[in-house]
């Protein structure tokens, strides 16, 4: 079995799984936002109407939620949104609320990784499609709507379709100018944006090896826009050093220790040789380049250094999937001791975040070149608030999608790319790739 | 605030074959952004929800879906967002089925287990073989889809054995009571 069946195989208590098994797996982490949250309190509303009890939950400590999309509340309807989430958590005991205005909080897909809510092998469930950025800690992550949410939430279990696995295989290590959101963006324009439709998309070899936790977290990010349930990258000492780290920041146990195993197994060896792959793909890291994807849709990829002179209005350096630390620390490297030539936004995707940036000097740096600096939110990734563009505005962002509206009005226009892409091009007014400016230093 | 109160909220069974009209997109990944655009994600009111049904992409939606239940459209339907508004805005609008090319996942397990709308997977051949304005039965007991504007039939791809199931229970929560109920009353 490969590792998204070892995990799915321990979860609903049978000795393997094969693709396409329907099997009832337990849950080990659940998460709800200011979105999903108050979407399930409506189902909870409604099956309550049916008979079904919803008097409380099956764990409460396996529970967790975040206030992203719609904070700083974005206007009144936001705002009861945010009470009506507090409310569900005193109500039903969850502990692990992540409240703006008071200390850690930030975007779930963020929170997730920075206060190690979720380990190695867990299975974890998010209302939210990004969840799959979490697969980068070797769990099972995946999004679900709100009556799914609803029934993981009384039930501990939900069903899934055992799915089959891509794999996607980096030979080599990254160019200092190329990041990971280079290569996701380049599979995601390779195999289209339902490419991985209902799949898993497994990240390994020696270039998976060596990149950071936060590489492999948006590689699985954008998992989401090839259509799959999960992305997913075997967890190794990197991963068990990285949560351990945050366990300890998060003040927990002074001596944290990850396992990377769960009941005997260990989900940190190596896929066995009975391992079955639908497909598998292979990059060289050395040739890969900086890519955009250009509107409408992240599939519509291609070099940096092939992309069309568009005039830029805006450069959006946010969500979680673009201002992660090292994503921060990478537009920081390009604007250092420059000046932005259109209006950019950077809002670090969570407080713990936002401090290591301000301790480290990088929000100096973006305030120095002129950049506006935000809190933690969704904000205009999701065309929610704070950042909206308006008709015809163009921006280059770090996000992850760019449908028509995403980011506000049905007829602006965002161009994906990297943090360094994106830094850049705010430097130029125009899509840019990192190495000009290097070059102009 | 004047709000426009969607269509009928209930959907259609798995049993059952319904004739309505089409509302036709000819086009691959119609994403949730248009479906229901992000700004009304803070809205939880069904009704509220469907007024903004289609925004990002057909202005009309509202005045077809009076004639019309049925969507047809191309590849990826739905792919996106996890939002649950964007199957409950449809089904709010009035929309019980959207026969589609494929399907995301998210939206079609929404759609599923909140017994909001039928997913139904078409081949190119009724894809192309529907237009928009065409009057069309679908009827999954038969595994059909009958053109009757043109009188030519199409099949569908049936439902895998679980989607079945949490189809003719009436969504996930029923199916998880019948499930309950049959293992504290195992059979005879």
């Amino acid at each position: 079995m490969n590792l998204v069946e070892r995990i799915l195989a321990r979860a609903s208590g049978k000795s393997s799984v094969s693709p396409n098994d329907v099997v009832f797996a337990k849950v080990d982490r659940a998460m709800l936002h200011d979105v999903s949250g108050p979407g399930v309190i409506k189902v909870f509303e409604r099956i309550a109407g049916q008979g079904i009890p919803t008097d409380k939950l099956w764990d409460p400590d396996r529970v967790w939620v975040a206030e992203d999309h719609f904070v700083p509340s974005a206007e009144k309807i936001s705002a009861e949104n945010i009470a009506r989430l507090s409310e569900f958590t005193s109500r039903y005991g969850i502990k692990n609320h992540f409240r703006y205005g008071m200390g850690q909080y930030g975007i779930c897909h963020t929170i997730s990784h920075e206060e190690a809510m979720v380990m190695p092998g867990d299975v974890y469930v998010g209302g939210d499609s990004h969840t799959n950025t979490t697969g980068a800690l070797g769990a099972f992550a995946c999004g679900l709507g709100h009556t799914d949410m609803a029934y993981v939430l009384l039930n501990g279990e939900i069903w899934f379709k055992v799915p089959e696995t891509m794999y996607f295989r980096l030979n080599g290590r990254l160019p200092s100018h190329v990041m990971a959101k280079d290569l996701i963006l380049r599979i995601i324009g390779d195999i289209g944006t339902d490419g991985g439709a209902y799949r898993t998309m497994q990240f390994g070899g020696t270039g998976i090896e060596e990149m950071s936790v936060e590489g492999r977290l948006t590689l699985c990010n954008m998992t989401t826009e090839a259509g799959a349930k999960n992305g997913i990258v075997r967890p190794d000492q990197k991963t068990a050093a990285y949560l351990e780290e945050r366990m300890r920041g998060a003040g927990r146990e002074a001596t944290a220790k990850v396992s990377l195993g769960r009941g005997g197994a260990d989900y940190s060896e190596p896929d066995g040789a009975d391992s079955d792959y639908a497909e598998v793909y292979e990059y060289e890291a050395p040739e890969l380049e900086p890519v955009v994807a250009e509107p409408f849709s992240p599939e519509n990829t291609r070099p940096v250094s092939e992309a069309p002179s568009v005039e830029l209005d805006k450069s959006y350096i946010g969500s979680c999937t673009g201002a992660k630390y090292e994503d921060l620390e990478a537009a920081a490297r390009v604007l250092k001791g420059r000046r932005v030539r259109i209006r950019t936004e950077v809002l670090p995707a969570a407080i713990s975040i936002y401090r290591r940036a301000m301790e480290s000097g990088l929000l100096k740096i973006f305030l120095d070149a002129g950049a506006t600096v935000g809190p933690p939110t969704c904000g205009a990734c999701c065309g929610a608030h704070m950042g909206v563009l308006g008709k015809d505005e163009v921006c280059i962002s770090t996000t992850n999608r760019n449908f028509p509206g995403r980011m506000g009005h049905v007829e602006s226009r965002t161009y994906l790319a990297s943090p360094m892409v994106a830094a850049a091009s705010a430097v130029t007014g125009r899509i840019t790739d990192p190495r000009e400016i290097a070059h102009a230093a | 605030m004047e709000r426009r109160k969607g269509g009928g909220s209930r959907s259609m069974s798995g049993n059952g074959a319904v004739t309505s009209g089409v509302i036709k997109y000819a086009r691959d990944n119609i994403d949730t952004d248009v479906i229901i655009p992000g700004q009304y994600l803070k809205i939880h009111d069904y009704a509220e929800l469907a007024t903004h049904a289609m925004e990002g992409l057909d202005g009309d939606f509202h005045s077809k879906a009076k004639d019309a239940s049925f969507i047809v459209a191309g590849r990826n339907f739905g792919c996106g967002s996890s939002r649950e508004h964007a199957p409950i805005a449809l089904s709010h609008s009035g929309i019980k089925a959207v026969a589609a090319l494929s399907f995301a996942r998210i939206f079609y397990r929404n759609a599923v287990d909140g017994a909001f709308l039928l997913p139904i997977e078409i081949g190119e051949d009724a894809y192309e073989g529907t237009s928009e304005g065409d009057v069309v039965t679908i009827d999954v007991k038969a595994g059909q889809l009958r053109n009757e504007t043109t009188g030519k039939r199409y099949e569908i791809k049936p439902f895998s054995e679980i989607i079945g199931k949490i189809i003719d229970a009436g969504g996930l929560f029923r199916y998880g009571m019948q499930q309950k109920q049959q293992q504290q009353q195992p059979e005879s």
